[in-house]
């Protein structure tokens, strides 16, 4: 079986969700691009949206309608020569409409799991639970006669465990994109123990295919990307939980939350970034990590006591972002939670006493869009760490902490062996976290 | 264009160009429509000559509103510019993006007629309403729309493109491409001397090395890059055009007025080809009309707007009009005779790759360029015109040099 014909008959398991919609997409675009090749028309291609919700369904595909015509609209150059013998279609609007209908027409739509009973690629994004995924992927596999391969999206689970517990036999993968995956470039690879070279080889083409960056990883929970972030997170919480002694916890995690953005020169404060993955699914994330990991609690009774308090965060199916930790405005945080109270305090309330606890701003700080799409992040990172290693200053002393936890964590990963470089880390960050630079450099030598 | 007596133009207003550049443009905000820059334009001119009372009929230049704008019928827009034109005759020509001075030309003969002793002209065209790739199905209509299906999805910059990538192999790719990054940064530097300019707040800073940006073929065209094409624009200029009874009417001074020497006014057949793509063979002829109608030589113009929808036609309107030889334009322009201060100043205030590209207004404005350029009016874009020098030229060309207007201008004395 080629590359086309293995991607003629595709399921994606939870494709309505935040993933499982990104990864949906992007596939139905490869397989709309693969049969307008002339060796291709008249070839059928299908795939099976699979999700429980069928009001998510719905959305869905009004989200693949947009996101196709955005597609379109760009590769408007390409489409008019693959659309060359159909002389009713003249216009690009013509061509462009044509190709958004041709790429719906290849979704179906189920909240069946049989759907996927004659498919001969499978696309696992659903919840991040070994048991509900073990149990889905055996039953597929049990059912269907195709042998199909798995393309699994865990961000924590162990490959081998998923491959060894569902019977797979080496045809599984960790195919691990970032969110959102229509935009982020990285996607981590990881093999199972079994996993067959033959499906490591498609894998490798199909990410070529989607233009992403290959990151390989062990098989290890966690992988590199949350083997990051979770103990990145875990050292934001600490530090905050430790200046409690000064200030209050709300205040603590808006200094936290803004030395971890705007000293670090990085996308979101660290408080930000939960809430965007979701209070939940860290805490989650990190339960399925923890029994893998020796010498090492990887827990935050913190997160614990926000779910208690029904504070998850997380994204609305129009992707504006949920109330977490923080509060938010049009996308942007104004304020945040107070546990002992159960109510958001503003930042306006407590920004000038916590900015002035802080100290003064370093002047050679950038916001990170600037420093990010420079051309030249080394040179003024070099600069802005420079600045900050001769600073006292609470918010220097801070961020410099937090720049040692956060290499001293990717050398780790290196150690452990669960990255194959230091590079493969910087890149996981520099691609999947949108940093301006990687967390392994000698800024602060 | 014989002309049997004496046609002034006077008056000239140009809305800004509008469109991505502008600091004022922001594609999800609500923008002027076509009507309010047909108003804007027409009383900025109806203001100079003393109201519209004073104006016997007038002349709307228009490409394509009824698909960029869902709007026909624009000549009875006049009215509700002044209610004074109400009732008053008032016809709306279209020659693709030559529509500017197909509505000048009109207005030209209606004076010669002796129909009207005052004219008022407006070039309109508002074009941000649909994304470029929408844009470029509207604009495939000024080709032959049965060459549409086999043209490429940009279809006049891939025109274009075609006539780069042949003037490039007949006479030196890298030649070819520097003189079109050189006529990039000419356009650039004037439309930063001009307050309507769509580039007049580009801040660029090695804006040859902008122009060298190689093409990209998979996602553009082959031999342009985006910095080579006139960009999508939103905008009207307006100009009246009087007798010399016309000129005593509306009140304006001799000194202020720019008096029309030569039309020269030439079509080609849109179902062909080029016959060389490497020569504007329509925009040479209706120069040659224009130049022998005033009896004037190459040699006597002091500035010329010239329809620069892409550099290279620049390139190829330099040769059309004689100043260099075949194959010799690119030389010309990268020796510096092109430029503001250069032995021939060409697009003062920018051209169409830097003032901007409102298609059916350009002709309009091109005039308006010129009115005030030969009545020392042009402010930061004023180069000096001198007795040896003294007169104007404009060419506009609607399609792929198909329907062409070019028009000799002198100070009115």
């Amino acid at each position: 079986m080629n590359y086309t014909e293995r991607l003629s008959n595709v399921a994606v398991l939870g494709a309505a969700g935040k993933m499982g919609s990104g990864i949906l997409l992007l596939t139905a675009l490869e397989m709309a691009d693969l049969s307008l090749k002339p060796e291709n028309k008249g070839k059928a291609f299908v795939i099976n949206a699979i999700d429980v919700s069928r009001e998510a369904l719905i959305g869905l595909m009004r989200y693949i309608r947009a996101q196709a015509l955005k597609a379109a609209e760009k590769k408007s150059v390409q489409l008019r020569a693959a659309y060359a013998d159909r002389a009713d279609l003249i216009d690009n609007e013509e061509i462009i409409r044509q190709y958004v209908e041709d790429v719906l027409l290849t979704i179906h739509p189920s909240v069946n799991l049989e759907a996927a009973y004659q498919a001969t690629l499978v696309f696992e994004a659903v919840k991040e639970d070994p048991e509900v995924k073990v149990k889905l992927l055996s039953q597929i596999d049990g059912n269907n006669p195709n042998k199909p391969w798995y393309f699994t999206n865990t961000s924590s689970i162990p490959i081998s465990e998923l491959d060894e517990k569902a019977g797979l036999g080496g045809r599984i993968i960790g195919f691990h994109f970032y969110n959102p995956p229509a935009v982020q470039k990285l996607v981590e690879v990881i093999k199972s123990r079994h996993t067959l070279p033959e499906v490591e080889e498609f894998a490798m083409q199909y990410a070529k295919n989607l233009r992403k960056v290959v990151v390989p990883s062990a098989d290890f929970a966690g992988f590199i990307g949350n083997g990051h972030f979770m103990r990145d997170a875990l050292h934001g919480i600490h530090e905050a939980e430790k200046l409690t002694g000064e200030v209050t916890l709300p205040e603590a995690i808006y200094m936290i939350n803004k030395v971890s953005q705007e000293y670090l020169v990085r996308p979101m404060g660290i408080f930000q970034l939960i809430d965007y993955v979701g209070v939940d699914v860290c805490q989650y994330i990190m339960s399925v990590m923890n029994p893998y990991l020796k010498d090492e609690d990887l827990h935050s009774d913190f997160l614990d006591k926000l779910i208690g308090q029904g504070v998850k965060g997380g994204q609305y199916s129009d992707g504006s972002q949920k109330d977490g930790i923080l509060k938010y405005e049009k996308g942007k945080p104004v304020g945040v939670y107070n546990p002992d109270t159960g109510n958001y305090m503003s930042f306006q309330e407590l920004q000038a006493a916590c900015d002035a606890k802080l100290g003064p701003f370093p002047t050679s700080l950038k916001p990170w869009k600037s420093v990010a799409f420079s051309g030249k992040a080394d040179e003024i990172m070099k600069g802005i760490y420079d600045e900050m290693k001769g600073l006292d200053t609470l918010g220097a002393r801070l961020a410099k902490a937090y720049a040692r936890r956060s290499k001293e964590i990717g050398l780790q990963l290196v150690d452990a062996q669960v990255a194959f470089t230091e590079k493969d880390v910087n890149t996981v960050l520099l691609t999947g976290f949108f940093h301006a630079y990687g967390p392994i450099n000698n800024y602060l030598d | 264009m014989k002309l049997r007596k004496k046609v002034y133009m006077v008056a000239g207003y140009n809305t800004i160009s509008l469109g991505t550049g502008r600091k004022e443009f922001n594609p999800k905000k609500p923008r002027p429509g076509i009507d309010e820059y047909m108003k804007e334009a027409g009383q900025g001119v109806l203001k100079q000559i003393g109201g519209a009372k004073n104006v016997d009929e007038s002349v709307v230049g228009n490409f394509i509103a009824a698909r960029f704008n869902r709007q026909g019928n624009l000549a009875a827009f006049m009215p509700m510019i002044d209610p004074e034109l109400r009732y008053k005759p008032a016809v709306r020509v279209e020659g693709a993006c030559g529509s500017g001075a197909l509505a000048l030309a009109t207005g030209i003969k209606s004076v010669l007629a002796e129909t009207a002793d005052v004219v008022l002209v407006i070039g309109v065209e508002v074009q941000n309403t649909v994304k470029a790739i929408y844009g470029a199905d509207i604009l495939a209509a000024a080709g032959w729309a049965l060459d549409r299906k086999e043209g490429h999805a940009y279809y006049f910059p891939g025109k274009f493109s075609d006539r780069a990538k042949a003037y490039q192999a007949k006479f030196g790719h890298d030649k070819a491409r520097e003189a079109m990054a050189q006529w990039y940064v000419n356009a650039i530097e004037n439309a930063r001397t001009c307050p309507t300019a769509q580039e007049y707040h580009n801040t660029t800073v090695d804006l040859f090395a902008t122009g060298m940006t190689p093409p990209n073929p998979k996602g553009f065209v082959d031999s342009l890059n985006i910095f080579d094409c006139s960009k999508v624009s939103d905008g009207a200029s307006g100009i009246a055009i009087v007798s010399e009874e016309g000129l005593k009417r509306v009140g304006i001074p001799k000194s202020q007025a720019i008096e029309v020497l030569g039309v020269g006014q030439a079509e080609e057949d849109l179902t062909k080809p080029p016959d060389d793509p490497t020569i504007l063979a329509t925009t040479r002829e209706a120069v040659k009309k224009a130049l022998e109608s005033a009896g004037v030589i190459k040699e006597q113009l002091g500035t010329v707007e010239c329809h620069d929808c892409f550099t290279i036609a620049g390139i190829l309107a330099v040769e059309a009009i004689g100043f260099a030889p075949h194959g010799g334009g690119a030389d010309f322009i990268l020796q510096g005779h092109t430029k503001r201060n250069g032995k021939i100043p060409f697009n003062t205030t920018g051209g169409l790759v830097g003032w901007g590209h409102p298609t059916g207004g350009t002709g309009v404005h091109q005039a308006v360029t010129i009115l005030e350029q030969l009545t020392g009016k042009a402010g930061d874009s004023q180069v000096p015109i001198t007795s040896e020098r003294p007169y104007g030229l404009t060419i506009n060309m609607g399609g792929d040099d198909k329907s062409l207007v070019a028009i000799v201008f002198k100070k009115a004395e």
